[in-house]
């Protein structure tokens, strides 16, 4: 099983100019990306949503990918969002899914049925016309230029380790380094975007 | 002609709106109404239609087609809307952004005599979560619309557009 950080590391190496959502990987992308003002780094303004938004900016720029690393305690809380997403065929929508088996936020609780829940099974099943699952990076790293190498909407889950944060909150390391809204001019100036 | 085809909320009066007003993706869940509203937007090219099935996922979306420079609408039911409330919290209200929702009101009544608890909490939700608001019965009422759009674009904030006729003229 792999980590987080080194999984988002494997795929560091292919990102060129997409959009990076990182999700729940933003406290290991942070220092890993070469390309700061094309992520989006928003945190977590409400669970489940994630999935949401990276659609949302894949269907305003269709010229550029959107990559998103979600995780399956959101995605368990907005299945309904993949055939969404399945309807819409954004060819430029990359679904990877961090699945680490638990809540690790909150003290690495398992989400329901975590070990028998096969994600790409639903993806495919919502209409997605392509979908795989890793558990091993060498597997991942190797897939890599042919996952992103074809046309989306692609989903990929990825079983990594779970890294469970049991500090209190305010005693976690603070790795976001601008505020929401910055992180958003700053990528509407990269994409040339007037509000 | 009856009445209630005199005072209702034409779906043409709607589209109109969106237009005028640069749309260009309608974030949706259909409510009992909106039948011929969908038709319409579905045969107007200069709209996306982005169906959901869960009305918090509207709120995801139109965040990031707005950041991304895009113009969405979100359009779904005033029951839709208070299930919604931490994706509009987070999404909408938290990342400021500047989003016309169009709400049935389902349970309106203008005497208010009202039997539908989902009209009794729609209003006090909005004024929970501080979203300004503007009640649209007919297309009388339709430069409201675009009343809704200036502000959300001047405030950067979400603005609702409750739907009161929905289309028939029937709660009254």
């Amino acid at each position: 099983m792999m980590h987080t950080a080194d999984m988002l590391k494997a795929f560091a190496l292919y990102r060129e100019d997409a959009i990076v959502v990182p999700g729940r990987g933003g406290r290991y992308w942070t220092d890993l990306t070469t390309r700061p003002n094309l992520d989006m780094p928003v945190g977590d303004p409400a669970m489940g949503g994630h999935a949401g938004f990276a659609l949302g900016l894949a269907l305003a720029r269709p010229e550029k990918r959107v990559i998103l690393f979600d995780s399956e305690g959101d995605i368990l809380m907005s299945l309904g969002m993949l055939v969404t997403i399945a309807e819409q065929q954004p060819a430029n929508f990359y679904h990877f899914l961090i699945d680490n088996g638990c809540y690790a936020t909150t003290g690495g609780q398992p989400v329901p049925n975590a070990e028998n829940t096969n994600y790409d099974v639903i993806a495919r099943g919502a209409g997605y016309p392509r979908a795989f699952a890793f558990r091993e990076l060498e597997e991942f790293s190797a897939a890599l230029p042919e996952i992103l190498g074809k046309p989306g909407p692609v989903f990929v889950a990825v079983k990594v380790a779970s890294e469970i944060e049991n500090a209190p909150i305010g005693r976690r390391r603070r790795w976001q380094t601008r505020t929401r809204d910055q992180v958003i001019n700053d990528l509407r100036k990269e994409l040339g975007v007037n509000r | 002609m009856n009445d209630a085809a005199v005072i209702a909320l034409s779906p043409e009066t709607v589209l109109g709106e969106m237009k005028k007003n640069g749309v260009t993706h309608v974030v949706w869940l259909p409510d009992s109404e909106t039948n011929w509203l969908y038709l319409l937007m579905k045969a107007e090219p200069s709209l996306r239609l982005v169906g959901v099935s869960r009305e918090g996922h509207a709120c995801s979306i139109a965040a990031g087609l707005s950041v991304a420079g895009a113009k969405p609408l979100i359009l779904i039911q005033n029951t839709g809307m208070m299930e919604s409330g931490d994706s509009l919290r987070g999404w909408l209200l938290g990342l400021n952004i500047p989003v016309v929702l169009m709400v049935g009101y389902r349970g309106w009544t203008r005497h208010g005599v009202n039997q539908d608890t989902a009209a009794t909490y729609t209003e006090r939700f909005l004024m929970a979560f501080g979203i300004n608001y503007y009640l649209v019965e007919n297309d009388a009422d339709a430069p409201r619309i675009s009343i809704a759009f200036e502000e959300a674009g001047r405030t950067n904030k979400p603005v609702v557009v409750l739907v009161g006729d929905e289309y028939h003229g029937f709660n009254r």
